[in-house]
């Protein structure tokens, strides 16, 4: 457990000092730990395990913008594990209330059985649409294309600099869009 | 999206970083004090003995008062910006204003009195203090929500009640240049009134506005 907290201290360390291999690498690396923390939030709550991934999503791009209140003296678990433990709680309210209204409204049509989920389509996709045009672009660009921030600045006939603004106004309005949802 | 998709967008961003919150704060603050510096200049301005007012210990008290708030207040919200702090300990620090204000009253107390008590209570403008406070720390409050939302407060309302505490201190230190009566009574009653209106507003904007 040690070894892992330290490899992630010393990853986010050259990640804020620009290394940006390093912090793919860190992200990659607490993703699975932050996966498995969400199915087993889900299950204790009684949810269905397949919301996890959504949840993880959220998780991420909540480390991503916050990063800058990561204190670089202080050890990277912690910190990450308190942003998880917030993003876990508010997607099993957000749920939790959604059920209780489902029932409320529904309640004379809701058959005895469970009505089957429909497959969890991640929620990002859905709402990727909903961005700005430009936003929603570059970030189809990078994310879904997996093009270069270079590729997309040609493809989309924008400067390497507009490109960087509107990748990184689009994450944070997606994680906008997660919290209002 | 799939995560690996999404985590290639992150890397993709890693060179974009917000400011931290000290910073932000520190702009913010540097931006709406001069605002509600001017508010009060050109509204209801320094009392006009403001002088010889400098002369009467208590007078003085008013400032050591609301700035022993403030400043803590400034202290833990930047340490509550943070998504793994807890208030913890922190919260001794906010005690420090109000152990003044007693130490003061009692002071007052054990000095020979020529208004009563009641006078000295209720002071020459209590409506005055209890909506002007108030009104001259929504620049800084609004100011202080908006550099805090660059943080991830673990409780979004306690945040925000520490930015409303922080408002309510500055704008009350400005507004003691103006504020006639110097009695510690008026002081912990009203003063202290008009911050407690101005943390609840905090708390529930802090609510809305710094969930992360």
């Amino acid at each position: 457990m040690h070894g892992r907290d330290d490899e992630w201290t010393d990853l986010m360390r050259s990640a804020n000092a620009g290394d940006g291999v390093a912090y793919h690498r860190l992200l990659k690396s607490v993703t699975p730990v932050l996966r498995a923390g969400a199915r087993r939030g889900l299950a204790r709550a009684g949810q269905p395990p397949d919301q996890a991934e959504d949840i993880v999503q959220d998780i991420l791009l909540a480390v991503h913008l916050k990063r800058q209140t990561w204190d670089t003296e202080a050890p990277f678990a912690p910190w990450l594990f308190a942003i998880a433990r917030n993003k876990l709680i508010d997607a099993l309210r957000r749920r939790g209330r959604r059920i209780f209204v489902n029932i409320d409204d529904f309640a004379e049509v809701i058959p005895s059985e469970p009505p089957a989920e429909t497959l969890p389509q991640a929620e990002i996709a859905d709402h990727l649409a909903g961005l700005p045009p430009r936003q929603r672009d570059v970030l189809q660009s990078i994310a879904v294309q997996s093009e270069s921030i270079k590729a997309t600045a040609s493809k989309l006939s924008m400067s390497e600099g507009a490109v960087r603004v509107a990748l990184h106004r689009g994450l944070a309005s997606l994680a906008a869009k997660l919290r209002r949802d | 999206m799939d995560t690996d998709r999404l985590i290639q967008a992150l890397a993709a961003d890693h060179e974009q970083r917000d400011r931290r919150v000290g910073t932000a704060l520190a702009t913010a603050l540097l931006v709406a004090l001069p605002v509600t510096a001017a508010m009060l200049l050109v509204t209801i301005g320094f009392r006009p003995d403001f002088m010889t007012a400098m002369r009467n210990p208590f007078f003085d008290t008013k400032f050591l008062v609301t700035l022993a708030l403030a400043i803590p207040a400034i202290v833990i919200s930047l340490h509550l910006s943070r998504p793994e702090a807890t208030l913890g300990r922190w919260i001794w620090l906010l005690l420090l204003s109000p152990f003044i204000l007693v130490a003061a009253l009692i002071a007052e107390m054990m000095m020979p009195q020529r208004t009563p008590m009641m006078m000295r209570l209720m002071g020459r403008n209590s409506m005055l203090c209890l909506s002007a406070i108030p009104v001259l720390s929504l620049p800084i409050l609004g100011a202080a929500l908006y550099a805090l939302r660059q943080g991830a407060p673990a409780r979004p309302a306690v945040a925000g009640a520490l930015a409303g505490l922080l408002s309510a201190g500055l704008a009350a230190t400005l507004y003691a240049a103006h504020c006639v009566d110097d009695s510690p009574l008026f002081v912990a009653t009203w003063y202290t009134l008009a911050t407690a209106l101005v943390t609840a507003v905090g708390a529930l904007a802090g609510a809305k506005l710094l969930k992360y």
